[in-house]
């Protein structure tokens, strides 16, 4: 018998572009949502520019002089203007981009890897998941269900940051806490005196999540191990696995499958995912070091 | 599939193609004799590809030695394949200069015209599966297209498979069968040697029209097959290649990643001799002034540190980690992903690992 196979042969009509080259960006707008992470909004610097993008696909933003890293995108209000991008500094490039100014400019490649189902989700109850800065790949898909908010049943929206000062997109929560449709719930790891919310691991809001287990899509990011967790919060309350999705995250140089570094078990985590239905990867996301 | 015709020469038929190519233009590159050992480099004239000379190969072991049949062919392939001069261990991809405010782009180099002399069957096959990984997907590498329309494959079959080669095993050898431009047998008879050439393209049959060669003859052909049939048949090294891309996908938490990780020195040298290889690293370099900076790209390995680095450590820190996948993914995952195995039996992977270790016995290990 023939292994398994995901290989179709393409067999390009058009001259194509070179993957490798970048559109120019200009830093039009500039928020930063805590200590280390900071908001763009990018406009295209001459007429070319990225497009149909859809909620959880990433861009490949390049820094003048120092690199190039894979970013969610953000949001996607207005992106036929612009991209917005939420960058957390951890290291060389992000950090350049945290110091960006207004003005600026930055390549961008993109848009690549899978996205949020919504088709699958619709007529759904919907349970989002989202832990630390892994709420900015989920924040497009949180858009677009409330602008088509009919075509989908209850909307849970359950994020846990580790304290009160890592918790971004503020204007968002007050309006998602506001909106009458969205359950929305928060907690945080480790609390200060002056917090008054849940305290603990953001699977314990599952339990405060209204939703009809066997017609809910479930919708998670994070740390790998926090959606280890979240995946089996969602089993345990009855959500049938394949209609549980989590978006990946490994070293990315190319995003086209090229370079080989985002490989996790038989995928390419840059174009077969980072967004997968969890029967895709349950057999790898529990073997150390994969 | 046998052919049944092919033209037959000697050597000056070989050289008299040699000139014909260069007044086309092309960069050649084939075998040579460098730093002790069978390397590819640029032929500027017919006498600089290697001749005379055979190999020996062991598990870590490599060397050459001069043998009185003064054959082109006589050797099994070296430490370097062609995959070098389709996708090269460094390339620029694009420079930009400017400041942070503005800055504009421009792009690398562009590939020459080439032509490879003495393409191995498993060489040859390694090329094609790099097709399937630059061409075949949902994106296209364009140096690599660019580099591939012009190129020109002079194949040639292997008399002499090293100790560590198999090919049979991996059905990719020890005779092209296609893929080619122009197909040579080398043959050593009685009256000395003489050569086969089939021809694989139309830009093949344009070349040997030109030579105006002599049909071989009954007897010519049935001597190639034979030195095929007793080149296959001197492979000792076997496995079942979907047999093991099944056997990897049960064993991922088998105790043998474990005992190889010890010996592995994660040297990344068998990453770096395999033909189908094909992983990358991006590097990023700016001048003293800051206004100007190059976007290169390097060959990278899965046994590097850096490799699989996100926020927060490595996911495959330890050495067993990561000659696990290397093996499951030349020889497990590739399929999933391109719809064939990885590897092509050349046994580079073996001669060149500096402790040894021969992902042939590790499939055994595994199995146990």
């Amino acid at each position: 018998m023939a292994p398994e196979s995901d290989y179709a042969k393409v067999t390009q009509q058009t001259v194509q572009p070179d993957v490798w080259l970048p559109v120019l960006y200009t830093v039009q707008e500039r928020k930063a949502e805590n200590r280390g992470i900071v908001t763009l909004k990018l406009a295209p610097s001459e007429a070319e520019m990225i497009e149909s993008i859809e909620p959880g696909q990433f861009n490949m933003l390049y820094a003048f002089g120092i690199g190039e890293i894979p970013i969610s995108i953000s949001s996607l209000w207005n992106s036929q203007q612009q991209l917005i991008h939420t960058i957390q500094d951890v290291g060389t490039v992000s950090k350049a981009f945290c110091n960006l100014v207004v003005g600026d400019q930055v390549g961008v490649r993109g848009a690549f890897g899978t996205s949020w189902p919504l088709e699958e989700a619709k007529n759904k109850d919907i349970v989002i998941l989202a832990g630390g800065v892994g709420i900015v790949p989920l924040r497009p898909l949180i858009e677009r269900i409330l602008h088509d908010r009919n075509d989908y049943g209850k909307l849970n929206v359950l994020y846990g940051a580790r304290s009160s000062e890592n918790i971004i997109f503020h204007q968002d929560i007050i309006s998602w806490q506001a909106d009458p449709t969205l359950n929305f719930q928060i907690t945080v790891d480790h609390a200060y005196s002056n917090w008054r919310g849940n305290v603990g691991v953001v699977t314990r809001l599952i339990g405060n999540a209204n939703f009809d287990p066997r017609n809910t899509a479930a919708f998670i990011c994070g740390p790998e191990i926090m959606m280890n967790y979240a995946v089996h919060a969602c089993l345990d309350v009855d959500i049938p696995e394949d209609r549980v999705y989590l978006s990946m995250e490994r070293n990315m140089k190319c995003a086209t499958g090229f370079c080989g570094h985002c490989q996790f078990g038989p995928y390419f985590v840059c174009k077969d995912g980072a967004v997968f239905a969890y029967p895709q990867v349950k057999s790898y996301l529990n073997i150390a070091e994969l | 599939m046998a052919k049944h015709h092919a033209f037959r020469t000697d050597i000056k038929g070989l050289i008299s193609l040699f000139s014909q190519l260069s007044g086309q233009g092309y960069s050649q590159i084939g075998p040579l004799v460098r730093d002790g050992a069978i390397m590819l480099g640029e032929i500027q004239s017919f006498d600089d590809l290697a001749q005379g000379y055979t190999d020996e190969q062991a598990q870590g072991h490599y060397r050459i030695k001069p043998i009185p049949n003064k054959g082109l062919f006589q050797y099994a392939v070296g430490p370097q394949s062609f995959k070098q001069y389709l996708h090269p261990p460094r390339r620029k991809l694009w420079s930009t200069n400017g400041t942070n405010q503005n800055f504009t782009v421009e792009t690398g180099d562009k590939p020459q015209k080439m032509v490879f002399w003495g393409v191995r069957s498993c060489d040859l096959e390694a090329i094609k599966i790099l097709d399937r990984v630059f061409l075949e997907g949902a994106f296209v590498n364009k140096w690599y297209q660019q580099a591939r329309e012009q190129l020109l494959i002079i194949a040639a079959s292997c008399p002499l498979p090293s100790a560590n080669c198999f090919c049979t095993s991996t059905h990719t050898g020890p005779k092209p069968e296609s893929g080619f431009d122009l197909g040579v047998h080398e043959i050593s008879g009685n009256n000395g040697i003489y050569y086969l050439i089939e021809t694989g393209s139309q830009k093949g049959e344009k070349l040997i029209k030109k030579l105006q060669l002599q049909w071989a003859s009954a007897e010519e052909l049935e001597s190639m097959e034979r030195m095929i049939e007793k080149a296959a048949s001197s492979m000792k090294k076997r496995f079942e290649p979907t047999e093991a891309a099944e056997l990897l996908k049960k064993t991922l938490e088998h105790k043998y990643w474990d005992e190889v990780g010890n010996r592995c020195l994660s040297c990344a040298n068998c990453t770096m001799v395999c033909p189908t290889c094909f992983c990358t690293s991006t590097e990023d370099i700016t001048d003293i002034t800051g206004e100007h900076s190059e976007r290169w790209l390097r060959w990278d390995s899965c046994f590097n540190g850096d490799f699989s680095y996100i926020q927060g450590g490595k996911v495959r820190g330890s050495t067993p980690a990561r000659y696990r996948q290397w093996m499951t993914h030349k020889l497990s995952y590739w399929y999933h992903q391109f719809g064939t195995s990885g590897c092509v039996g050349c046994g580079r992977c073996v001669t060149w690992c500096p402790v040894g270790i021969d992902i042939t016995e590790g499939l055994e290990e595994l199995a146990r």
